[in-house]
């Protein structure tokens, strides 16, 4: 649905975007992550049309949105960083013109009551937008956005800014348009990608870093398995007990609790799961295991990696 | 291009702009009307058409500051621009908008016509090539302020700038008087607002006045879609 091929934008010597080429399939959900200033927005405007690219195409279900500006944007609801809005109009008058301007050939009055009350603003179509709060003006800038129906959705950080009752909200709402639409969207929050995406792309200084499966990333950045383990007796026996389960390459004591108890992390390969030899083990010992959880390597821990070496990287050079 | 021609005169009139705009027009051309036609019980507008060039020219950038400086400051740029409209519609829109108003503005010396009609009869034919006057005027002065408003963030700056340069314009023929080099005075003559709009007042209508302001128009208006073009690429 949409390529991306070897986009590269320079702003002066800044590089913002530096050679990105990726592609997505009609239907998907793709998160893209990374930190501040690491080329998102650039990237999704290019995508969009509102700036140029300096080098690379970008190609919207066949089209490109050079050779084709307005056949390409028809495709698009963008719903940028800030809202678009005219803080003088009302809501269903800033709808109306947006329906207007985007040449949209449906029913109007039924097609905005319908966008309207997908984003929930039904019964605010006659405030006007300066005196809405700053979730409900990032709620008419979606609405805006889906206007006309387009197979592309392109959403810059559209939780930003939300409470938490409605960031839940848009992810739910992101997820069913994901099901009809194909939509990037932006964020820097990875609890929010790894809960709405299928897909996600890292990018960290204007480069691709990562892009895979949700899950599959975590996985393949994990490396190690690891289990935090509190057992209520922290004798020396414990780690050397812990050493002989086969498949445990590293014990280590993190710390220690007053009446004894201690918390222990293992490192273990990746194909086993060693949590029974951990029960029965300590079994042996007779100390009681008070708490176990097993912590994968989360999509926090990558991201952490990922952006970091390249921040590092970048100050090498 | 007609869904921002009505937003744009949707905010006009929503908003003061509009109101203190014709307030002020119709409170000059009214203060002209009554001092040279009424006191002076002359059937002739052209003192009245002459005069408001100089109130035109201090007007013109209050209506139009707000057309790119504002868009581009709360973002709502993003909107047009990435909307499946070109920039010369997005550009034309605007302008229309501007001059819309600047023309219901206008309908005030037809009124004044209408009145002197009761008293003496008025020379149709001077008064309409006036009023053709007016509206090309302004036409030229809306595309040079939308470029100058598309040069900035801020709406402040666009409307002082505008400003500035009705400043220059009116006092093109003061600035001629005291250049004595040859070219650059023919150079100022040649552009000089003033010369080719005064035409109109006294009833000539020449086609190189009217050509005259048309090109002006155009070529501002292009200016303006091309500024926003170089700011997509740069």
């Amino acid at each position: 649905m949409i390529e991306v091929k070897n986009l590269t934008k320079c702003y002066g010597d800044l590089k913002a975007v530096d050679d990105i080429s990726f592609c997505v399939g009609s239907g998907e959900v793709l998160g893209f992550l990374g930190p501040n200033g690491a080329g998102k927005s650039t990237t999704m405007n290019i995508i969009t049309g509102y700036i140029s690219s300096t080098s690379g195409t970008v190609t919207v279900d066949g089209s490109e949105i050079l050779e084709e500006p307005k056949k390409t944007k028809q495709k698009i609801g963008y719903l940028p960083e800030i809202p678009p809005l005219y803080p003088d109009m009302t809501v269903r008058k800033y709808l109306e013109f947006m329906f207007e301007l985007k040449k949209v050939r449906l029913p109007k009055k039924e097609h905005v009551d319908e966008v309207m009350r997908l984003v929930g603003i039904s019964d605010k179509g006659g405030r006007i937008i300066k005196n809405l709060s700053k979730g409900y003006r990032q709620r008419v800038g979606f609405a805006q956005a889906l206007l006309g129906n387009p197979p592309v959705l392109i959403l810059d950080e559209p939780t930003v800014g939300l409470d938490p009752n409605q960031i839940i909200e848009f992810r739910k709402l992101i997820r069913s348009l994901g099901k009809k639409h194909t939509v990037i969207f932006s964020s820097h929050v990875l609890s929010e990608v790894s809960a709405t995406c299928d897909r996600v792309i890292v990018i960290a200084d204007g480069k691709i870093v990562a892009d895979g499966k949700t899950d599959e990333l975590s996985k393949s950045f994990s490396g190690r398995q690891k289990l935090s383990l509190t057992v209520a007796d922290g004798s020396s026996d414990v780690i050397a007990e812990l050493k002989k389960i086969p498949g445990v390459t590293k014990v280590e004591k993190i710390r220690d609790f007053s009446g004894g108890s201690a918390k222990y992390g293992i490192s273990y390969s990746n194909d086993a799961d060693i949590r029974r030899d951990v029960f029965s083990a300590m079994v042996r010992l007779d100390a009681p295991i008070l708490e176990m959880t097993s912590g994968n390597e989360t999509l926090e821990d990558m991201f952490l990696k990922l952006t970091q070496n390249t921040v590092r990287g970048g100050k090498d050079k | 291009m007609s869904a921002i021609l009505k937003r744009e005169l949707g905010a006009y009139f929503n908003s003061a702009t509009a109101y203190v705009v014709m307030a002020v027009f119709f409170f000059f051309s009214g203060l002209f009307f009554n001092f040279y036609c009424i006191s002076n019980n002359s059937s002739s507008l052209s003192y009245v058409f002459g005069n408001m060039f100089y109130i035109v020219l201090f007007l013109i950038p209050i209506i139009t500051m707000k057309t790119f400086a504002e868009e581009k400051k709360q973002k709502s740029d993003q909107a047009l621009l990435t909307a499946p409209t070109s920039l010369t519609e997005i550009v034309l829109g605007k302008f229309l908008g501007a001059f819309v108003l600047f023309a219901i503005c206008c309908c005030i010396f037809l009124v004044y016509a209408v009145v002197i009609s009761f008293f003496a009869s008025p020379e149709w034919s001077v008064i309409l090539c006036t009023f053709l006057g007016m509206l090309l005027l302004g036409g030229s002065l809306i595309a040079v302020n939308v470029f100058i408003s598309v040069m900035t963030e801020s709406m402040v700056i666009a409307a002082v700038i505008g400003m500035g340069a009705g400043l220059v314009i009116s006092m093109t023929n003061y600035l001629i008087s005291l250049i004595s080099v040859e070219w650059i005075t023919n150079i100022l003559n040649k552009i000089n607002f003033l010369n080719y709009y005064e035409n109109f007042t006294y009833g000539i209508l020449s086609i190189v006045d009217v050509v005259f302001f048309l090109s002006v128009t155009a070529l501002f208006l292009f200016f303006t879609v091309r500024v926003l073009e170089k700011r997509r690429w740069s």
